[in-house]
């Protein structure tokens, strides 16, 4: 009754797919983590003086991300730039991470009240000392969830690196499904593989808010 | 001692203190009573340099605090505030949050850091509340944590800024508790309060402040028993 022509060897295509899906959210997590936490940290405590910062970063979060994906691959060609398709998908969704994590980052720091940073510094902790031991732990809780929505998004996100030539779980699953014509099957296969993935993340970050919330 | 002379202090262009000069000498417990919006809690924000001041003099132990060559943060470790919003920590538990600034800003080792902050939070009686964190406690724990952290720093100096105004009436009994204790152990106090009766108690002098100005100062049976002053009369018949 049901008969497939999907191979074992289909399913390994899938899984490679995935593990350059998972390899492309993780460095670009990494980079946009680190880049948002500095450009967030900076947005808010010197508001002022990276308002243009924000303007920059206003752009990357409203271009679609697709256009931004061809843009700076031809951007890569014209400028004659020897790099890979894989870290162009890293630098765009990187940045576009970033971009996302620093209002984020901003929210936190902001969330932590003026009043408590006021009782650490009469305390005689310095400017810095503050940050570090008060205003950081406070603004991580805080920001974390979001944080988590972001790493989410940014693994589907990595869809759209196939309009680059680079192939990733989507990617893997549409040729799949081009040679066998079996797109429901391939598709269903593709999206359980994507919700497993995020299954894993968000569980590992729900772990860490329970052991925070049973604190504060 | 707290030598405060002339000092103005604005909020853009609502001047909220309007030329106070006072004088806390060591070991004296002064009180400062007054209706809100006069000064009182905003100049002792000044005292510890957490707000600036546009003019006039603040100097604790003869040492200018608004002076731009002085180290504030070795100036505050010597002058302890509590603050009406007890503003605890709460992502360090209540042994944690007396232990920070003594184990960051006077260096002290993790051992001698605990035992001094058990030391203190016994003192306040949250010896069974070490390991807990902030959000376990009620209001008035919270803020004898807080005087407990702000002991902890040794200071010479206590502010209290409206330290009960913000509890539960059922215990506010406990924190006036604990700063009695540290009057009869001779700290240097200065207090902003809306309890008349602890003022009158605890007091060596009380000043009374209204529209940013000192308007009345003195002994607490003056002040509050015979006040001169027809605003501080008013002004106490009307918190009765």
């Amino acid at each position: 009754m049901f008969a497939t022509s999907l191979t074992v060897n289909d399913l390994l295509f899938l899984l490679e797919g995935a593990w350059v899906t998972l390899q492309l959210t993780a460095w670009s997590i990494l980079l946009g983590t680190l880049a948002g936490l500095l450009f967030g940290l900076l947005r808010a405590l010197l508001p002022r003086a990276t308002l243009p910062l924000a303007w920059v970063l206003d752009v990357f979060r409203s271009v679609p991300l697709l256009i931004q994906f061809v843009l700076f691959n031809s951007l890569k060609s014209i400028a004659g730039l020897n790099i890979s398709a894989f870290t162009v998908g890293c630098i765009v969704l990187g940045i576009y991470a970033a971009a996302y994590f620093t209002e984020i980052v901003r929210g936190g720091v902001l969330a932590v009240p003026l009043s408590t940073r006021r009782a650490s510094r009469s305390l005689g902790l310095s400017y810095l000392q503050d940050l570090r031991f008060i205003v950081l732990p406070i603004a991580t809780r805080v920001a974390f969830p979001g944080w988590l929505n972001l790493v989410l998004g940014v693994m589907k996100d990595t869809a759209l690196v196939m309009w680059i030539g680079i192939v990733e779980l989507l990617r893997a699953s549409q040729t799949i499904v081009t040679r066998i014509q079996e797109p429901l099957l391939v598709l269903c296969i593709a999206g359980l593989i994507y919700y497993v993935m995020s299954l894993v993340v968000a569980r590992l970050g729900a772990r860490l808010e329970t052991r925070w919330q049973e604190n504060d | 001692m707290i030598e405060i002379e002339n000092v103005h202090k604005s909020f853009g262009d609502l001047e909220v203190v309007k030329g106070v000069s006072l004088t806390v000498d060591k070991g004296e417990v002064v009180s400062i009573i007054g209706g809100s919006g006069s000064g009182k809690s905003t100049l002792l924000m000044c005292i510890n340099g957490l707000e600036p001041i546009q003019q006039g003099s603040i100097r604790v132990d003869g040492v200018e605090v608004h002076d731009r060559a002085t180290d504030l943060n070795h100036l505050r470790q010597k002058i302890g505030i509590v603050f009406q919003q007890w503003n605890a920590f709460p992502h360090l538990t209540v042994l944690e949050n007396v232990m920070l600034a003594p184990r960051k800003v006077l260096g002290k080792s993790k051992q001698d850091a605990e035992a001094l902050a058990v030391r203190q939070l016994e003192h306040v009686g949250l010896g069974d509340k070490l390991k807990a964190f902030p959000s376990k406690l009620s209001g008035g724990q919270q803020q004898r944590m807080a005087i407990a952290r702000a002991l902890a720093m040794s200071p010479d100096y206590m502010l209290f800024d409206e330290a009960t105004s913000a509890l539960d009436p059922q215990l506010v009994g406990e924190v006036l508790d604990t700063m009695r204790m540290l009057a009869e152990d001779g700290m240097t106090m200065v207090l902003v309060t809306h309890e008349i009766r602890f003022a009158r108690d605890v007091s060596d002098r009380v000043a009374f402040f209204c529209n940013g100005r000192v308007h009345e100062i003195g002994p607490p049976e003056q002040v509050i028993g015979n006040p001169v002053q027809p605003e501080t009369a008013a002004f106490l018949r009307s918190v009765k």
